[in-house]
């Protein structure tokens, strides 16, 4: 059969395309709902009328993004066993637990609560209201923990013993799958990184308001709200994706020298800054190089020595029989690259915002702004910029808000890919893993009608993001401000329209 | 009991916990165009599932996610056999899902039509299709003997299948609308009651046609007891409908969907997936679960988080009680 349009081929396509399109959403899905459960915290608190405000605008955005990341996350469950029969056959007795848990424990909570935020401002007193999206904040943390421990499994294997004559692997440690170090770091790498890019969505859309000098007082809180975000998520991110590098060297020694072009093992290692190669012939023909870091990425010193692709391959091939055990080397290179090229470069350019939007330090009396204000960009300490430049920072601002979710994609797609030819690392291969059973044309079915229907959907959910961004906080209405003291709601009036509906 | 029968009897809970509650809520998605007469109808209706809908759903995500765990040869069987099917069902879920958020958010004519559109039939053809899925399960599909699905899409379409998915179709929208009745104030609630008897009494036939038709081919008497007790819970949501009582009746037609359910896993039993081909190579409790250790564990995950579900979904129906008309949907869009 023609490899291009193998079931295999297919199957890893659309695994591919439903899954990095599904975590457009789950990134925004965390860290929004932990923002707008703190700016509400911030309004129980202080009945500061901003906060209530920013809570209602950065709430519909969140709503937005979760209807999508909820029914786009259904495909997921349901493509293990459509599409990789073989797969969920040989390691449902594992990676079968984290996903049900997912359900039962996360993913009822996340829905549950929901629906009692959504319609619950008039149904719910103030502080168990707040408490319902508190509980979906959790709910979408604990869920991604459960998702990332059986992700973490299939890259690095453990807690488990082949069954020959069932032909399946088996658990026999349940916690060792939920606390291995690779759960535990990936997980902390990926929330910390939905942070970055729930933080830089917030900012970019503050810009766009305050370079139009509109909802000032609410705009100015979400923008500092989203600087301090950015480069808190920023420097963890970096923090914890050096701890979860220095893992994969171990475990996964081919996806990090694959990362790296390094073809042939060195010690003491270089870090490349650029590499053009022959595949085919296992090298490069331009490679740009910084002496050392490598080694300190891999193992925390400049000196020692990192096994190349050449090498793991042989490796590989002496352990697992003859075959090619190389990933696609240009998209782990590449997408490696991406990922931390964007993800630097956003917090860099938060590091830039809040420094140049700073109200107390090192600023002359007269330049600073009130709270009412929209912050003033100050490149000097007693010039501020001109209007001009200061637009332009705006709108860099507003387009900065894509950066981390490149980064995240790149990120997934070479943590998956990088992976390759395994599914299961070392134990299953991904071409034993598809439904056998499955034709070509029902694969490519599956992934035309997902694709396209995908396709529209982002349209749709775009124009409707950019309306309500547009469209700005909403104005407080008098059952805003008095919300009920009763579980229910009060009987004030009987027939007075609900505070939300469909 | 060994644990794979508990989780034979913990899948057949989740199933009928989630026809229980999104049957409702399909049923009110049919409803938009069977009952309401204007716009300001219809989204009375949605806005009686709005708050549960999606909490709803969750149900089907863990009889799948528990399946994937507890019983791996059936969960690659039945998801990687009933491939289109499948596809169809979670294209209409998707769709349906973004429909209940998004078509309120844009104030045009034709935007909320065209949502409107979805809402209706992406909860008609999933409720059809279950009734189909299950049919074919309980009937058995050509399975080989490496547990594969080897028919095609017309096998798939049998008369006994398809009066199946008929049956979840008028029993869910025959759910939906009881339950619209006794959420709903004003006119729009006393239409649903008297749409609610006729399709009680169309269900009732074809349901008893299709419970009769299982009983026949592999009753027993347990199976036999259950079937009773769904078809008089039906009548009796249907007389209690007429007699205004609508709590009980929304109860009774509940306990319809329990017992069928219920019928359908006791006929199953000790298979999950019966195969057609040959006896031997049916998909059966023992040899399609997982580990006694991966049991146990889901054993102590399920014992502890379903009844605290259950709590709060049930505390979400008590703060969201209040019955609705159209004088509580605001004006604009």
């Amino acid at each position: 059969m023609d490899l291009a349009l193998a079931p295999e081929t297919l199957a890893r396509w659309q695994f591919g395309i439903t899954t990095v399109y599904h975590f457009l959403f789950v990134p925004l899905t965390i860290s929004l709902a932990a923002l707008t459960a703190g700016l509400q915290t911030a309004w129980v608190r202080t009945s500061k009328e901003k906060y209530l405000k920013a809570t209602k605008f950065w709430g519909k955005l969140f709503l937005i993004n979760i209807a999508m990341g909820v029914v786009t996350g259904i495909v997921q469950e349901f493509q293990f066993g459509m599409n990789w029969s073989d797969y969920s056959r040989f390691v449902g007795d594992i990676f079968g637990a984290p996903l049900a848990f997912e359900a039962l424990i996360a993913f009822f909570f996340e829905s549950t609560f929901i629906g009692l935020w959504i319609f619950g401002w008039d149904k719910l007193p103030k502080k168990i209201h707040l408490a319902c999206i508190w509980m979906v904040s959790i709910g979408t943390v604990l869920s991604a923990y459960f998702i990332l421990a059986a992700n973490s499994w299939m890259q690095h294997p453990v807690g488990y013993r082949i069954n020959k004559e069932r032909g399946r692997a088996e658990l026999t440690d349940f916690w060792r799958v939920l606390s291995q170090d690779t759960a535990v770091t990936q997980f902390f790498h990926t929330i910390t990184a939905a942070f970055l890019v729930g933080g830089a969505f917030m900012v970019g859309i503050a810009a766009y308001h305050l370079a139009r000098r509109k909802h000032v007082p609410v705009m100015r809180t979400s923008l500092r709200l989203g600087l301090v975000t950015v480069i808190a998520a920023g420097l963890l991110t970096a923090v914890s994706g050096d701890f979860l590098g220095k893992v994969m060297f171990k475990q996964q020694p081919m996806k990090m020298a694959a990362a790296e072009a390094l073809w042939d093992g060195e010690a003491p290692a270089p870090f490349s800054l650029f590499a053009y190669g022959d595949v085919d012939k296992g090298h490069n023909e331009v490679a740009l190089e910084i002496p050392g870091i490598l080694s300190f990425l891999a193992n925390g010193d400049f000196d020692s020595y990192v096994p190349g692709i050449n090498d793991i391959n042989k490796m590989e091939q002496e352990k697992y029989g003859p075959g090619d055990y190389r990933p696609n080397i240009p998209v782990a290179y590449w997408g490696f690259r991406w990922m931390i090229g964007f993800g630097m470069a956003s917090f860099a350019l938060g590091v830039l915002g809040l420094w140049l939007t700073r109200r107390k330090f090192l600023l002359p009396a007269a330049l600073r702004t009130g709270e009412d204000e929209v912050p003033n960009l100050v490149l000097f300490r007693r010039k501020a910029l001109s209007p001009r430049f200061g637009r332009w920072y705006w709108i860099t601002a507003l387009w900065t808000m894509t950066f981390p979710l490149i980064a995240t994609s790149w990120g997934w797609i070479f943590t998956e890919m990088g992976r390759q030819p395994w599914v299961v690392y070392g134990v299953l291969r991904t071409k034993d893993a598809v439904s056998p059973g499955v034709s070509q044309g029902e694969v490519l079915t599956s992934m035309i009608v997902f694709t396209l229907l995908y396709a529209v959907l982002a349209v749709i959910e775009v124009k409707l993001l950019v309306k309500y961004v547009k469209l700005g906080p909403p104005e407080l209405t008098e059952a805003d401000l008095n919300p009920p003291t009763k579980i229910g709601g009060d009987d004030r009036d009987a027939d007075r329209p609900m505070a939300f509906s469909y | 009991m060994e644990l794979h029968d508990v989780w034979f009897v913990l899948i057949a809970f989740l199933w009928t916990g989630y026809f229980f509650l999104e049957g409702f809520d399909f049923g009110v998605g049919v409803l938009t165009k069977l009952l309401a007469r204007d716009r300001k109808e219809r989204r009375v209706l949605i806005n009686t599932i709005g708050p549960v809908w999606d909490g709803n759903e969750v149900w089907l995500l863990s009889a799948g996610g528990a399946t994937f765990a507890a019983f791996p040869e059936w969960y690659a069987t039945l998801f990687s056999g009933f491939y289109l099917p499948l596809l169809i069902i979670l294209f209409c879920l998707i769709v349906r899902g973004v429909a209940f958020e998004y078509r309120h958010k844009r104030d045009e004519d034709r935007w909320q039509t065209n949502w409107e559109h979805a809402i209706f039939w992406c909860s008609l053809i999933p409720a059809f299709l279950w009734g189909v899925a299950f049919g074919n399960i309980v009937r058995g599909v050509k399975i080989n003997a490496e547990m594969e699905y080897v028919g095609n899409v017309a096998d798939l379409l049998n008369p006994y299948a398809l009066l199946g998915g008929l049956v979840t179709l008028t029993l869910f929208t025959f759910h939906g609308a009881v339950f619209t009745a006794l959420k709903t104030v004003g006119d729009i609630r006393g239409r649903a009651r008297a749409l609610a008897t006729r399709l009680g009494l169309l269900t009732a036939v074809l349901a008893l046609g299709f419970l009769g038709w299982t009983q026949a081919d592999r009753g027993d008497t347990a199976s036999l007891v259950a079937m009773i007790v769904a078809v008089v819970a039906l009548v009796a949501a249907i007389a209690t409908n007429l007699a205004g009582r609508e709590g009980w009746s929304f109860a009774f037609s509940g306990v319809t969907i329990v017992a069928a359910v219920a019928m359908l896993f006791l006929t199953l039993f000790p298979d999950v997936m019966p195969s057609s081909l040959n006896e031997a190579w049916s998909l059966t409790v023992t040899n399609a679960s997982s580990t006694p250790y991966t049991l146990k564990i889901m054993t102590w995950c399920a014992g502890i988080a379903a009844p605290l579900v259950m709590l709060y979904q049930g505390w979400t129906y008590w703060v969201f009680r209040k019955r609705i008309g159209t004088q509580h949907i605001a004006d604009a869009h």
